[in-house]
């Protein structure tokens, strides 16, 4: 019984620890952008996080540099530029093209053209298969007359 | 023979990548900083809050520049390696006093010995944004041109010296005197 009552504690004490990321007031035609922006960046504290949700120091930093900067009247690339410089691609949720990259871009597609041909070489060679298991006109007459051989003496037996 | 072979490569090349994945950190995040000059600040010291420091004053034939703060429970433990290096081998280390509280700062030098040149106070945490501080304790190593040449996440020991940073500054103090 004691358990049961721990356990429902537990239960319940656990849906007060959710943190939630320290608000950070923007002027409302700057919100959206800003929401934008945060959602774009990797925290890289907890990098499983994007900067908006992560309620780390690091990333509330952050959040307020990206309010000021789009109060001086920065445009979005220069502000995913400047995270870029600092902290690397990686900051980046939608990381550039670039040779380093590249893998990461085109690996998807190469792995779906590599599969299609890979069924495309089974379906034919499958298709191949039932053509050249057909008989010739010499196996087939060969295959009657085992055929009958084998029914005649199937006769003669009954007889 | 083949229809036998390839999945057993496949295999071997999935495990091969994820056994390379096993020993890499991905806590470690390349420093794009590396190979570009110091970022350019300008703050008050650690010790004297009139004393302004800059970008400048870092200088000598190589320099180390770590990042610490009293909250974080790894710089106490890298502590004494950096008093070590400072007084036995004298090893030039700039502080960036990260996002701390200056009285704690200068009580925890009195307290666990001073091995920095000078530090720089970054309240706000600003400079750390710079210098792309996503964890505390970080140390950089900067050539006498100013120009970041290593940094380290995570905590100095004198096997990390040894391996990462020793040959760096043997580098890059050569090219000097040639």
């Amino acid at each position: 019984m004691n358990k049961f009552v721990v356990l429902v504690l537990m239960a319940i004490l656990s849906q007060f620890n959710v943190v939630s990321a320290e608000i950070i007031s923007v002027a409302p035609e700057y919100e959206q952008r800003y929401k934008h922006i945060l959602s774009e960046l990797r925290c890289l504290v907890c990098q499983n996080q994007t900067v908006a949700e992560s309620s780390s120091g690091l990333a509330n930093d952050l959040r307020i540099e990206v309010k000021e900067m789009l109060e001086r009247g920065a445009t979005d690339q220069e502000i995913l530029t400047f995270m870029s410089d600092r902290y690397g691609d990686f900051v980046l949720y939608n990381p550039p093209i670039k040779p380093r990259t590249f893998l990461l871009w085109i690996g998807p597609f190469l792995l779906l053209v590599g599969g299609i041909i890979f069924a495309l070489i089974l379906v034919k060679r499958r298709a191949k298969n039932i053509t050249d298991n057909q008989l010739s006109e010499h196996e087939k007459q060969r295959l009657k007359d085992l055929l009958d051989e084998k029914n005649n003496q199937e006769d003669k037996n009954k007889e | 023979m083949i229809r036998f072979l390839i999945p057993v490569l496949i295999f071997l090349v999935l495990t091969g990548f994820l056994f390379v994945g096993l020993y890499k950190d991905p806590s470690l995040v390349p420093s794009p900083l590396i190979g570009k000059p110091v970022p350019i600040f300008a703050a008050s010291t650690l010790r004297d809050a009139e004393k302004i420091i800059t970008n400048n004053d870092i200088q000598g034939d190589y320099a180390l520049v770590n990042v610490w703060a009293t909250w974080c429970a790894a710089c106490k433990q890298e502590h004494a390696v950096l008093v070590y290096f400072a007084e036995k081998l004298q090893v030039p280390i700039y502080g960036l006093n990260y996002k701390d509280d200056r009285a704690s700062a200068i009580n925890w030098l009195q307290q666990y010995g001073d091995p920095y040149v000078v530090n720089i106070f970054d309240e706000s945490g600003r400079i750390g944004i710079d210098f792309g501080v996503y964890g505390a304790p970080e140390t950089f190593l900067v050539d006498r041109n100013g120009i970041i040449q290593h940094k380290l996440v995570g905590i100095m020991t004198p096997d990390v010296w040894e391996k990462q940073f020793s040959p760096k500054i043997q580098q890059i103090t050569s090219k000097v005197t040639k």
